[in-house]
């Protein structure tokens, strides 16, 4: 068992590093591919009315002249000891951890992540919980039920929720439940736990109910298939052999089998969602990662996309890190052999 | 039922409405068994050993299959009885061994878990006197150092001591009557023995009704008091072991003495398949199903295809033989034509 928490770690590190290099790779290459060159991404800094020696120069001081694994070596040393940025009009600061600086806000990236990611994970924790438990339970009772007409119409609800795109549910709920009927929070209201629960909540509850209905949906078919899939093993027959009643034998033993695959899945969307839940963030106007990134992008502000990207990238390693270690709790098989 | 009778099947159907049709894999079917005697069942794969069996411990799904006739364990009747009343018999007075012990046991809970799991269904027992028990039992099916091994998983076990596991898992709330569907199928040849010596020991010791459903005539051989051939998911020969294995009467038995594998008979090369492919059970062929393999059918006088055979009696007292052929000339047959070439292989 330890051995096999060292693996994983080991591997997981390795894969931050494959992971971090392809990410930074890519934003090296995309912008060259388009024909920057390094004094254009050096005008990007010093702006458009500086001499082409001042642009040279900055560029020399920025490193972009250097090969792109020095480049990348600077980065991640950044990341662990803070770096420098020096422009001309003076140097500036990014503490450690340095997840880039931003040339048009003038400004680490860093703490602005920190900034937006309590607003994703209060998204992402909201809806996954409701996505849990409803898409399972609707999976579980559609298995038992299968044919049924609560199977049907579960199963009809939630292909439709898996493929209506969250901006036009999203849109649509906000259209019907904040401007119509003004039950929920219109978007763009949103307000921190720390100030205050009540409005925390009320501004969050569409977009949870919204994303939660994706997922559940996905959640419930997969539920269902699995589900299926353990009642007819062997072990579950043996189950039904000693007389266990019917309740015992599907959750101790079909579900408990059921979900382990499900763990899997969680721990990857969940990490995703924690980079950002992109389109949800940006119906409603959430100030997270995700709108975060949609709007840097929106700005070419290249180094707020390389951070913001990163840190996606390192939920996901990380979600998956957790998956591996928990999967080793819940089957034995792993965990001895 | 007959004195001393402990179960009785009595004219079993149970088939399963398809897309292609109705599978009629049980097709009345009859039977009796004593506490203490063995009931062997054999038959080629699909013959509907497997489905009678589930039949017996009501494991049938009742959206799936229907089952009819008269299934009497102890003087209940199962096949009308409620399916709680079923339930609170599984396990306790009727109890199962599965083939393949690893795909039987649940991989996430460990051994000593699903025995104790299983005491505890049927008594209202802390979980520390139901371990205790579990233990114990599974010393009794030998294995080494229970106390330590009781609280491992089903894959850190091997093949035979996992069948033990399997066996100790039925046997905790002593049931009466125990059915082994293939016990030894998935094991080697050694472990095989074994296995069958400890169902032996533990029948005689428990003096349960121990129903064997096997390919395997050499565990029939070891175990079995009565035996009953199956084909297409009827009875086509029934009597004691004895009169099974030196005086059959019915073709396709002698077919499947000379097919099937044994323990005592290693020399696996020289079985000779039974011709022809087993019945469809959705349509089986008119007549006597077995007449499109049975090299005796044009002996019949063409009866074979448009009659079936009623299982009668035959020679031997409760010796039963489902086909048209006389008597006298099945006997001959077997003493002239078939025993000679059995034993020349
Ligand atoms: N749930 C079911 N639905 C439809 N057909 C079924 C079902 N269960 C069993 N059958 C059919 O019933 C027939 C008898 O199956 P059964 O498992 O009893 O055979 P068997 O004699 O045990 O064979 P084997 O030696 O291979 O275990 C098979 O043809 C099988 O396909
Ligand atoms: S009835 Fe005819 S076809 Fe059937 S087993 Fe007897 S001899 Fe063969
Ligand atoms: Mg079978």
């Amino acid at each position: 068992m330890i051995t096999y928490i060292i693996r994983r770690l080991l591997a997981a590190v390795l894969l931050l590093f494959i992971v971090s290099a392809a990410v930074f790779s890519i934003f090296y290459l995309v912008p060259r591919l388009v024909g920057a060159t390094p004094e254009t991404l050096a005008t990007r800094y010093v702006g458009r009315s500086a001499t082409p020696e001042t642009v040279n120069l900055i560029a020399h001081k920025l490193g972009f002249y250097d090969p792109i694994w020095v480049q990348y070596g600077r980065w991640v040393k950044g990341i662990f000891l803070g770096s420098e940025y020096d422009y001309g009009s003076g140097t500036e600061q990014c503490p450690a951890p340095c997840f880039g600086y931003s040339f048009i806000t003038r400004q680490p990236v860093w703490p602005d992540l920190l900034d937006r990611l309590p607003v994703t994970l209060s998204l992402a924790v909201g809806a996954a919980t409701l996505w849990v438990i409803f898409g399972v339970a609707t999976g579980v009772l559609s298995a038992l039920r299968r044919g049924s007409l609560l199977d049907r119409a579960a199963m009809g609800v939630s292909l439709a929720g898996v493929s209506m795109p969250i901006f036009f549910t999203g849109l649509i709920s906000l259209l019907v439940f904040s401007y119509q009927l003004k039950w929920t929070a219109a978007g763009g209201s949103y307000t921190p736990f720390t100030e205050n629960p009540g409005d925390w909540f009320y501004s969050l509850l569409l977009p949870w109910i919204v994303l939660a209905f994706q997922f559940s949906a996905q959640y419930a078919r997969l539920t269902r298939a699995g589900m299926l899939e353990t009642l007819g093993e062997d072990y579950i027959r043996t189950a039904r052999a000693k007389g266990l009643p019917e309740r015992a034998v599907t959750v101790q033993h079909g579900l408990r089998a059921a979900l382990t695959p499900l763990l899997t899945i969680f721990g990857l969307d969940f990490g995703l969602l924690l980079g950002g839940a992109v389109l949800t963030e940006q119906v409603f106007s959430l100030p997270g990662l995700g709108k975060y990134a949609v709007d840097a992008i929106t700005n070419n502000d290249l180094p707020k996309v390389l951070g913001v990207t990163m840190m996606a990238a390192l939920f996901v390693v990380v979600a998956n890190l957790v998956v591996d270690l928990l999967y080793a709790v819940v089957d034995p098989r792993v965990r001895i052999n | 039922m007959a004195a001393g009778t402990f179960l009785e099947v009595k004219d079993l159907k149970i088939s399963f409405p398809t897309d292609d049709g109705l599978v009629k894999s049980v097709d009345g079917l009859s039977f009796q068994l004593e506490r203490g005697k063995t009931l062997g069942i054999v038959g080629e794969s699909g013959s509907g050993k497997s489905v009678t069996s589930l039949g017996i411990l009501g494991l049938h799904n009742k959206r799936n299959a229907q089952v009819s006739g008269e299934i009497w364990l102890d003087g209940d009747e199962l096949v009308s009885a409620g399916a709680e009343t079923v339930r609170a018999l599984r396990g306790n007075k009727m109890a199962m061994i599965f083939q393949d012990p690893l795909s039987a046991m649940h991989p996430f809970y460990t051994i000593g878990h699903q025995i104790i799991e299983a005491y505890r269904v049927h008594h209202k027992v802390s979980k520390k006197v139901a371990r205790k028990h579990a233990i114990d039992m599974l010393g009794r099916v030998g294995i080494p150092q229970p106390e330590r091994r009781v609280d491992d998983y089903p894959h850190q076990f091997s093949g035979g001591m996992r069948q033990r596991a399997m066996i100790a898992m039925a046997l905790v709330n002593d049931p009466q009557l125990l059915i082994a569907d293939e016990p030894t199928t998935a094991l080697d040849v050694t472990v095989q023995a074994q296995i069958l010596d400890l169902m032996h020991k533990l029948q005689e010791e428990f003096n349960s009704a121990l129903i064997v459903i096997t390919h395997d005539l050499g565990v029939v051989a070891e175990l079995a008091d009565d035996v009953l051939v199956m084909y297409g998911g009827r009875c086509i020969e029934y009597g004691t072991a004895r009169t099974i294995f030196e005086q059959p009467e019915h073709p396709y038995t002698w077919g499947l003495l000379g097919s099937m594998p044994r323990i005592d008979r290693p020399n696996l090369d020289r079985l000779v398949p039974i011709p022809g492919l087993p019945p469809s059970l959705i349509n089986l062929p008119t007549g006597c199903a077995f007449h499109p393999r049975c090299a005796y059918e044009p002996r019949t006088g063409g009866l074979g295809r448009s009659l079936s055979p009623e299982l009668a009696g035959s020679g031997q007292p409760g010796h039963l033989v489902r086909c048209h052929l006389p008597t006298d000339e099945r006997q001959r047959i077997w003493r002239e034509d078939v025993k000679p070439k059995l034993e020349a292989q």
